[in-house]
């Protein structure tokens, strides 16, 4: 194979440092100020850079979807060594379901050209809805391995450790595919410093949902409404005490008294 | 009311239903009495058991030879459908297969999915699903608006499983369609990561290691302590990502949920993704230097203080004592 052509899609979050809140009006998480790579894909970005230098080299661009313009979490893939960006920015998508962010994802890598391997997170950080991977694969008719913690390329197929409930299984998958990896697959790199004064220069190329020919749904369609937010019961914290040396004893006491030793 | 009828994703582990298939049945029948099971296998050993929990009909694809159970069970669902059985709702577990077959299904039929949930109600609302969100402080009840099959997924222990005492289901054969290219992909071969000891989601005890172990050495702590209470051994996502223990240690949002009667938690900080894996223990004791860690607001019994000295300590005395 002469070089691969590989895509990997990426979430830009709010900072998970920062408490989540929602939007007043439409109950949905609030996505504004300034938004991070999403942890989860800096695997999928490392695990895609380090297959192509495997594999003949080859591109590894990113491709994102936000309603507003942001490009800063992009910019931290294309530190790490992503060559170009696509950012599909439109209001209109604000409010999608995961099945339109994966049919707006699919309309954009085809449009991006062909791809040997699309790598996705598991989920995001923030939504954690954790289908968009596996219903891009339906769209596009390809096949698709999720939560691969091992993956190998071999000519024009694939080799990929899959999590399972009991351990794992082995999974033969022919390219083009579909894969999604756990985190703690590979050890992401920190972008250098040359990488990042780089990746201020890397393309970005920009689309609407129109460009795309899909139809945004937004909140109107998603097919689904919050119809009510409530506070879960609080559990009570009980007594902290400072570990005098002694504070061992108290955990065998607390055990006693649940008669569980 | 909007709930006709119901499907199951039903998933079998050495040879009969799993927990969560259960819980899931239980749940069913009490929202429609006419509950199938779908399973992506052959059903003639577990018809028994599935009825038994509600289901008075499964479908079972037979033997998916080393297919992967998103493409295929999908489409022998979407061709059921087709042939003019629809089903209100589809419930799956919110796991590796169930996340699959729901994400393929949502495309072939233009559904969208509702995950990661705990609850569901057929409401003047619709049909309304509950998401604990924010580390399960806040609950969110969200309606399908659209028309069904709703897809809904459901985290596991979110019901209780318990017997209906039902009769066998009736078994009825769902082929699988030609998948094409979508259903290339092929098991070539199958680990099981052996485990000593009671299984991390039914232990009564459960004993979690974090970060603050410092390093992986330090995990047989966690390990020495668990096998004394005669309780399970588990992690959070840090020291999983970290290679410290396999993936099926993992306890939170993406591991595995624990309601166990104690779970001890060893220098573990209590972010919200494994929070929500061990809130609903029934007591908690937390071990961490930093007293400001927020496993603390929810630990019946926190100790502020190095596990590294607290664990070899509580082990010696609970060794003494046999």
């Amino acid at each position: 194979m002469e070089g691969m052509n590989i895509v990997v899609c990426v979430k830009q979050i709010p900072d998970p440092a920062t408490p989540g809140a929602l939007d007043g009006s439409t109950n949905a998480l609030k996505r504004d100020g300034k938004l991070i790579l999403d942890e989860s894909d800096a695997y999928g970005v490392e695990m895609a850079l380090q297959l192509a230098a495997a594999n003949g080299g080859g591109d590894v661009n990113i491709v994102s979807m936000a309603p507003n313009g942001e490009m800063s979490g992009m910019r931290t893939a294309l530190a790490m060594g992503a060559a170009k960006g696509v950012l599909i920015s439109d209001p209109a998508l604000a409010g999608s379901d995961a099945l339109t962010t994966a049919k707006v994802l699919a309309a954009a890598i085809q449009k991006m050209g062909s791809a040997d391997l699309i790598i996705a997170a598991t989920e995001s950080s923030d939504g954690y809805t954790g289908t968009v991977p596996e219903q891009m694969a339906e769209i596009l008719g390809l096949p698709s391995v999720t939560f691969a913690k091992k993956l190998t390329i071999n000519g024009s197929s694939l080799q990929a450790n899959r999590q399972t409930e009991e351990g794992y299984d082995e999974v033969e998958c022919p390219l083009p595919a579909v894969i999604s990896v756990t985190a703690g697959v590979v050890e992401p790199r920190y972008p250098s410093f040359k990488g990042i004064m780089a990746a201020k220069s890397k393309p970005i190329d920009t689309f609407t949902a129109a460009d795309l020919g899909v139809t945004p749904t937004g909140w109107a369609g998603a097919g689904q409404k919050v119809v009510a937010v409530t506070q879960a019961e609080a559990r009570q914290a009980g007594e902290v005490i400072e570990d005098d040396g002694t504070a061992f004893n108290k955990i065998v006491s607390f055990l006693e008294n649940l008669k569980v030793i | 009311m909007a709930i006709n009828s119901i499907w199951v994703f039903a998933q079998t582990a050495g040879g009969a239903p799993t927990t969560g298939t259960l819980e899931l049945l239980t749940k069913a029948r009490s929202l429609s009495s006419n509950v199938s099971a779908f399973i992506g296998g052959d059903a003639s050993a577990v018809a028994g058991a599935l009825g038994e929990y509600g289901a008075t009909k499964v479908y079972a694809t037979g033997d998916l030879a080393g297919k992967l159970p998103g493409p295929a069970v999908s489409a022998a669902m979407k061709a059921i459908i087709d042939g003019g059985d629809s089903p209100s709702v589809i419930m799956f577990p919110q796991n590796y297969e169930g996340r699959d077959v729901m994400a393929r299904l949502s495309v072939k039929l233009n559904r969208t999915v509702l995950t990661n949930n705990t609850d569901i109600a057929d409401s003047a609302d619709g049909v309304v699903a509950t998401t604990p969100i924010f580390g399960g402080n806040t609950l969110v009840n969200t309606a399908f608006t659209g028309e069904g099959p709703h897809l809904v997924s459901f985290r596991p222990k979110s019901f209780a499983a318990e017997s209906a005492s039902g009769a066998a289901a009736s078994v009825v054969a769902a082929s699988v369609p030609d998948t094409g290219a979508a259903g290339a992909a092929r098991v070539t071969a199958v680990h099981v990561e052996e485990s000593t000891g009671p299984k991390l989601d039914e232990a009564n005890i459960v004993v979690s290691g974090g970060r603050g172990l410092g390093e992986a050495g330090s995990y047989s702590l966690v390990e020495d302590l668990a096998k004394l209470l005669k309780g399970a051994p588990g992690a959070s996502r840090a020291i999983v990502d970290a290679g410290w223990v396999p993936y099926s240690y993992q306890v939170g949002q993406t591991g595995k949920v624990v309601k166990p009667a104690v779970y001890i938690a060893a220098g573990i900080s209590g972010a919200t993704q494994h929070m929500v894996g061990m809130k609903g223990s029934k007591n908690i004791i937390a071990i961490n230097k930093d007293k400001e860690a927020p496993i603390f607001g929810v630990a019946d019994l926190g100790i502020v203080g190095d596990v590294h000295k607290v664990l070899p300590q509580l082990i010696e005395l609970l060794k003494s004592r046999g």
